[in-house]
């Protein structure tokens, strides 16, 4: 075994090494722990870089720990789709971060990159684990570390939304832990391949609780996403914690969407008894619901950062609406639609602070205030992040909503889906059109003019996260044909199963 | 009455009461049911390797049948979890009590007599 061969356990270590390294040195050394963020941020795009660079010809890379085989022991899987988001979180952290630093936001409280550097833990080995179990523990892992970084800075207002969100997801948890004692009774392994084949040998007698498992699990991965009914604990969350913060956490609704993504065709594909494709028929009304429930509060937001958490949602809908599909072409689509999404709706949190610290006491409130300095850039970054929540051209969305429809009229559904889409699309116009003119044009009488901001630096991070788009854009045939590929590589479970279980596959 | 039974009957009234707890409107009820429907969780999570009395989970010189150690690991794993989730729950609503002076899970202030009939004197008294 050659030292390439670790190459997909580095995703999750070095993290894990750098998080206590920055804690120790976070008291006496501040610039020393920045650095060891930034670090280990860089060496995790590079290694996922890296990965998926070993993974787009079609191979699954496997990695044992311990040594142990599957399905005994636990593995990691690295296929296209897990290298895919590995990047986007790895490109997610670097922008999130430097935002942070740059605003000073990571000195308002003692852990913020210790917890920081957790939190991406958390997310990439959920990305990467093939193990039930593991999946439940790395979301706890990113939870912990979520809690932490949403209270970051604390406030009443933090406090509040915090309890929520915990509450939240506690019980989330448990009900994750119900569906998977429920799926370990009836297979006996938590490996998902394993699992996947496994299923097909449940008796005729537990098929009901098979297919109650596999709801519950589905809604728990909902809950994660925000999906309606389940997106209640989203607004406040997100739009209380620290923007740099939320901006990290538009990555955390896709861990649902990919959990969904990447254990219903595995587990509860075809030959999965009463569990065969049971989410699917929930999932499409949800998606629309989450769609129309997203933008119609990008229309009402009383501020920004409100407006960028109803983003998410809208998204997440947009985003789900496409997978209801379950085929190569509209899984395909989601694919690219997806890390589209992500860093649309982490720009939408950033220009919301970045209006935030120009505008004195108004803040980010989309009312007229005063008219303040560097007005013009901001204006412009906004317009950006508008373009590409709403998916006009040229950036990014527009292509993945293209691609979104056209893979949506091979559906029988396909009315619904482009109407809930392009009207979604209408109303998110309005709505940005609305905060935008209301916020950079129209000035309050007698409003006292806010001093010039100190730094202009905070612009650094929003405008690399649209150049990110744009370079989506621009590279839009070689990402979405990998973003195919991932959908086509997910679709057949039995090319991963055999690649996982090796010769113990039956 | 059967050992299954028994378990089912416990783990269901341990989840109903988390349920109704985790409900109400106080923090101190709604962590107290998280509490109960953790400990049901964790009754589950073992009950999922079938109940066997008498068997070693791992290897034994005399065992001729063993249970399965299993759910016994996730179990462990899942108790250390949802305890330290428990701990920073407690911290967390009493930090926003003390914070927002209401220990609503909403986070409003509602009267309290209002909520369960019960006198508030000593919360009447904070700030």
């Amino acid at each position: 075994m050659t030292l390439a061969d670790h190459l997909p356990i580095l995703p999750v270590a070095i993290p894990a090494l750098a998080a206590p390294a920055a804690l120790l040195v976070m008291r006496r050394h501040r610039a020393l722990a920045v650095g060891i963020g930034f670090a280990a941020c860089l060496a995790q795009l590079a290694v996922a870089l890296l990965l998926m660079a070993r993974v787009s010809g079609g191979t699954i890379l496997v990695y044992s720990l311990g040594d142990w085989p599957a399905p005994f022991g636990i593995v990691l899987v690295a296929d296209r789709l897990a290298a895919l988001l590995l990047v986007l979180t790895a490109t997610l952290a670097l922008i999130a971060l430097l935002h942070a630093v740059v605003t000073k936001a990571d000195r308002k409280g003692w852990h913020f990159h210790p917890l920081f550097q957790f939190q991406l833990m958390g997310l990439n080995g959920a990305f990467l684990t093939g193990d039930l179990f593991n999946l439940f523990v790395f979301f706890e892992v990113l939870l912990i570390a979520s809690y932490g970084l949403m209270l970051h800075g604390q406030g009443p207002a933090r406090l509040k939304a915090g309890v929520q969100y915990v509450v939240v997801n506690l019980v989330g948890s448990a009900l994750f832990l119900i569906a998977l004692g429920m799926l370990y009774a009836l297979t006996g392994t938590l490996n998902m391949a394993d699992m996947g084949l496994r299923v097909r040998a449940v008796a005729p007698a537990d098929q009901g609780l098979l297919r109650i498992a596999a709801l519950l699990l589905t809604s728990v991965f909902a809950l994660k996403a925000a999906i309606v009914p389940l997106h209640l604990w989203l607004p406040r969350t997100y739009s209380a914690a620290t923007p740099a913060v939320a901006a990290l956490f538009a990555i955390l609704t896709k861990v649902g969407v990919y959990a969904l993504i990447r254990v219903v065709p595995q587990v509860f594909g075809e030959g999965a008894g009463a569990a065969a494709w049971a989410p699917a028929p929930w999932l499409l009304p949800a998606a629309l619901a989450s769609a129309c429930v997203g933008f119609a509060g990008v229309f009402t937001a009383r501020s920004l950062s409100e407006q960028a958490a109803y983003a998410v949602i809208g998204s997440t809908g947009t985003l789900l609406i496409a997978v209801a599909g379950w085929s190569t072409a509209s899984l395909g689509a989601a694919l690219y639609y997806l890390p589209h999404s992500t860093l649309t709706t982490a720009v939408l949190f950033l220009v919301a602070d970045v209006v935030a610290r120009r505008r004195g006491s108004f803040g980010d409130a989309t009312s007229p205030g005063p008219a303040f300095a560097g007005r013009e850039g901001a204006a412009l970054l906004f317009m950006g992040a508008a373009i590409a929540a709403t998916g006009l051209p040229p950036l990014s969305g527009f292509i993945g909503k293209l691609l979104i429809l056209k893979s949506a009229a091979a559906l029988p559904d396909w009315g619904w889906a482009w109407a809930v889409i392009l009207g979604t699309t209408f109303i998110g116009v309005i709505g940005f059109a609305r905060t935008g003119s209301a916020i950079f044009w129209k000035t309050a009488e007698g409003a006292e003019t806010p001093p010039a901001p100190e730094t202009r630096l905070d612009l650094i991070a929003p405008v690399l996260a649209l150049a990110c788009l744009a370079a989506l854009s621009l590279g839009a045939g070689w990402a979405s044909a990998y973003a195919e590929a991932a959908a086509a590589q997910v679709l057949a479970p039995a090319t991963s199963a055999a690649a996982v279980l090796g010769s113990a596959a039956p | 009455m059967s050992y299954e039974f028994l378990v089912a009957t416990a783990i269901g009234a341990l989840v109903a009461g988390g349920i109704y707890l985790a409900l109400r409107a106080r923090t101190f009820q709604v962590v107290l049911g998280l509490t109960l429907l953790s400990y049901a969780v964790n009754l589950f999570l073992f009950a999922s390797g079938r109940l066997v009395a008498g068997r070693p989970p791992i290897w034994d010189k005399g065992a001729d049948a063993y249970t399965d150690p299993l759910p016994q690991a996730l179990v462990l794993t899942a108790i250390v979890i949802t305890f330290g989730m428990t701990a920073f729950a407690v911290i967390l609503a009493l930090r926003s009590f003390l914070e927002t002076g209401s220990d609503h899970v909403d986070g409003d202030r509602v009267p309290c007599d209002a909520q369960d009939g019960l006198a508030d004197g000593e919360e009447g008294a904070e700030p």
